[in-house]
């Protein structure tokens, strides 16, 4: 192979060698380039709604159309931005939650269990502990949707410090069984005797629902959100922990080495992570539906996989991104006055990932002109 | 037909998607790249069948069309892992969003339409015959037995051939399979197209075998128990035939549990699967613990040639 090369940067062709004398540049592969370009995030986005578009427009709509209905949707009217917002509120609860986690390299897909698990709690709350004040009722269900995010988060933390199973599979499976769960509530046991057979808990009374914005649906569930981030921030910069978590993230082997108790900081990020799900799934409840039904979350806990990679862990960033694909799901919404399903905004969501973990490896490779 | 005879029909049934998508996941790991995809990558190959059969009304031509389209979004995902060494976890999500999105977007103007037909029978008249094996193997369908084919290719191609020396070489040390003069890149290249092919040909035999229409959706998680399988089966194909029909009668227990009047709500019963999975998985941790698990060795490390591990 060719000595060109410096020590740690490879060639890309196998049959370099030969090519490499023939043909006058060369890509080479620099592992130590890990911080890609600012602007990469948003050239991903831009090459998803180009992807999107052929597909769009091979359905035999304008994609122009399409887009613009969807933006105006989101971001056109006051109407569109509040209702963003609202969107935004679970997506950053969640995004927070997977990206402690994923500080060091905990793959917690199961937000969307963790999420549906906090919103039942909180219903639970409503159901046998009704006619308390307004005070104690909010404050109850966040501690039990908290606790029961923490839970469905711990059950997939168990299984991967204890017996080695992937979190990936566990966190999943429990996204199903939560679902199933919900199904059962809301067909059974709680169901609303007054709701004409309709599958959903009663609705909630004024006491235990979220405050409100004026006459919008904003609730302060942003404010727990945006709380949450500043805590995240604080502790991630100036704590032990904070350190801890980073000297993991960027070398389990010396940190085990160091001292530090791998296992169980992996059994505290999840406990965070689902936690976190969880109070998004309360204030989803207790702030926007008002109370608990089929459907609660249009795959947040998906969205906010993500919401946290697009924002690259950073907190100011999970604010933008989180806004913005709150803006995606009320514009996939916005499409189906057109006839379109309103899914159109996941599969927006697949190509940006796609394109952002390809921007992230390709500023990696440089174009060097042979000697 | 006694209770257990049916049973073992219909685990058959609902084990063979199961089946297919384990083989293809097992393709792809034998050769180091992790493929979380399955979920993503069976609803496209649903939705194609179901797009393609409806319209041309050709069942061959939809099987093609759902491994081509499959096999291309495998070439996309070979190109993140392979070439550009992305993070293999990651692009398996995308895949499975993507292919989720678009799926439920392609098949919007055809949902709820019935299929034309379904897989067809084989007709074995003198299999038919035989008490209990003539009812279990006389009403397998085309893909069923080419899946049951398909393990036995499979079981050989890796454990007896030079080509599944050199695959098995790839998966467990790229570095050295590179030294011995075998195309690494090339051999990933081709295993993660044919497994993704394979996961898409699972999601035709979803609709053709098991659910005749197209509902968004329809894979309800199997893609997910699948990436479960291969890890239960521990990458091997044989095994893979055990495990899937074991999770297809788990997932058909549920049902006919139900039908027999049972007082437990239908939705712990649908639970039985996610929950199994997770059980089975830890149980196997457990048992594992201090020995080798069957992993290929260098699982979800990309490959760089000049670079020490």
């Amino acid at each position: 192979m060719s000595s060109k090369s410096a020590s740690d940067s490879v060639l890309l062709n196998s049959a370099s060698a030969k090519s490499a004398r023939r043909f006058p540049m060369r890509l080479e592969y620099d592992a130590s380039r890990t911080r890609s370009p600012w602007w990469s995030p948003i050239l991903s986005i831009i090459l998803a709604l180009l992807l999107c578009a052929v597909f769009i427009a091979a359905n035999g709509m304008s994609p122009v159309t399409v887009y613009d209905k969807m933006f105006r949707g989101a971001f056109g009217t006051s109407y569109g931005i509040t209702e963003t917002l609202v969107k935004a509120i679970p997506l950053l609860l969640c995004g927070l939650g997977i990206a402690v986690a994923y500080r060091i390299s905990v793959w917690n897909i199961g937000a969307e269990g963790q999420l549906t698990v906090g919103a039942m709690a909180a219903t639970a709350v409503t159901i046998y502990f009704p006619g308390l004040s307004s005070f104690w009722s909010i404050a109850l269900m966040l501690v039990f949707g908290t606790a029961a995010g923490a839970l469905w988060g711990l059950m997939t933390a168990i299984p991967r410090t204890h017996f080695g199973v992937n979190e990936l599979i566990t966190s999943l499976m429990l996204n199903y069984v939560a679902l199933l769960a919900l199904d059962y509530v809301v067909f059974g046991p709680w169901k609303d005797p007054k709701g004409f057979n309709f599958p959903g808990s009663p609705m909630f009374t004024a006491a235990q629902s979220l405050p409100v914005l004026g006459t919008t649906r904003l609730h302060i569930g942003l404010i727990f959100g945006l709380v949450a981030v500043a805590i995240y921030y604080l502790m991630i910069r100036f704590t032990r922990w904070g350190y801890e978590l980073k000297l993991i993230g960027a070398n389990p082997t010396a940190a085990r080495y160091a001292g530090i108790h791998i296992k169980k900081h992996i059994i505290i990020v999840m406990l965070i992570s689902g936690g976190l799900a969880g109070i998004a799934g309360m204030a989803e409840v207790s702030g926007v539906t008002h109370k608990l039904m089929q459907g609660i979350s249009p795959g947040y806990g998906y969205t906010a996989i993500i919401v946290a990679w697009l924002a690259k862990l950073n907190p100011l960033g999970l604010i933008v991104t989180s806004v913005l694909f709150g803006g995606l799901i009320v514009g996939g919404y916005s499409v189906q006055t057109i006839g379109l399903p309103s899914s159109i905004s996941e599969m927006l969501q697949g190509a940006i990932l796609f394109f952002l973990i390809a921007g992230e490896m390709i500023h990696r490779f440089r174009i060097r002109r042979n000697a | 037909m006694d209770f257990t005879t049916q049973l073992l029909i219909a685990a058959i049934s609902a084990g063979t998607p199961l089946l297919l998508a384990t083989l293809g996941g097992i393709l792809n790991e034998r050769a180091g790249i992790i493929q979380l995809g399955a979920e993503g990558l069976m609803l496209m190959g649903a939705v194609t069948t179901c797009i393609v059969y409806i319209r041309s009304e050709n069942l061959l031509l939809a099987l093609l069309a759902a491994i081509a389209v499959t096999a291309v979004l495998g070439l996309v995902h070979a190109f993140l892992c392979v070439t550009l060494r992305a993070n293999q976890t990651m692009s398996g999500l995308a895949m499975t969003l993507f292919g989720s999105g678009l799926s439920a977007y392609l098949g919007k103007s055809i949902s709820g339409i019935p299929l034309p037909g379904t897989s067809p029978k084989l007709d074995l008249g003198w299999v038919k015959g035989i008490p209990v094996v003539g009812d279990i193997f006389g009403r397998m369908d085309g893909l069923t037995w080419f899946s049951l084919l398909l393990v036995l290719a499979l079981h050989l191609l890796i454990h007896r051939t030079s080509w599944g020396l050199h695959l098995r070489a790839v998966g467990d040390s790229p570095a050295t399979a590179d030294v011995m003069g075998i195309r690494v890149q090339l051999i990933r290249y081709s295993y993660i197209t044919a497994g993704t092919a394979l996961i898409g040909l699972a999601g035709a035999d979803m609709v053709l075998a098991y659910a005749p229409t197209w509902n968004e959706g329809l894979t309800a998680g199997r893609g997910w128990i699948a990436v479960g399988l291969v890890i239960f089966a521990r990458w091997n194909p044989l095994r893979a035939l055990f495990c899937a029909y074991f999770f297809g009668a788990l997932d058909s227990l549920g049902f006919r549990i139900q039908l027999l009047g049972s007082i437990v709500p239908p939705y712990f019963l649908k639970m039985i699967p996610y929950v199994v999975t997770i059980l089975v998985l830890m149980y196997l941790g457990y048992r594992n613990r201090n020995k080798p698990s069957g992993t290929p060795e260098s699982l979800g490390t990309p490959y760089i040639r000049e670079q020490r591990f």
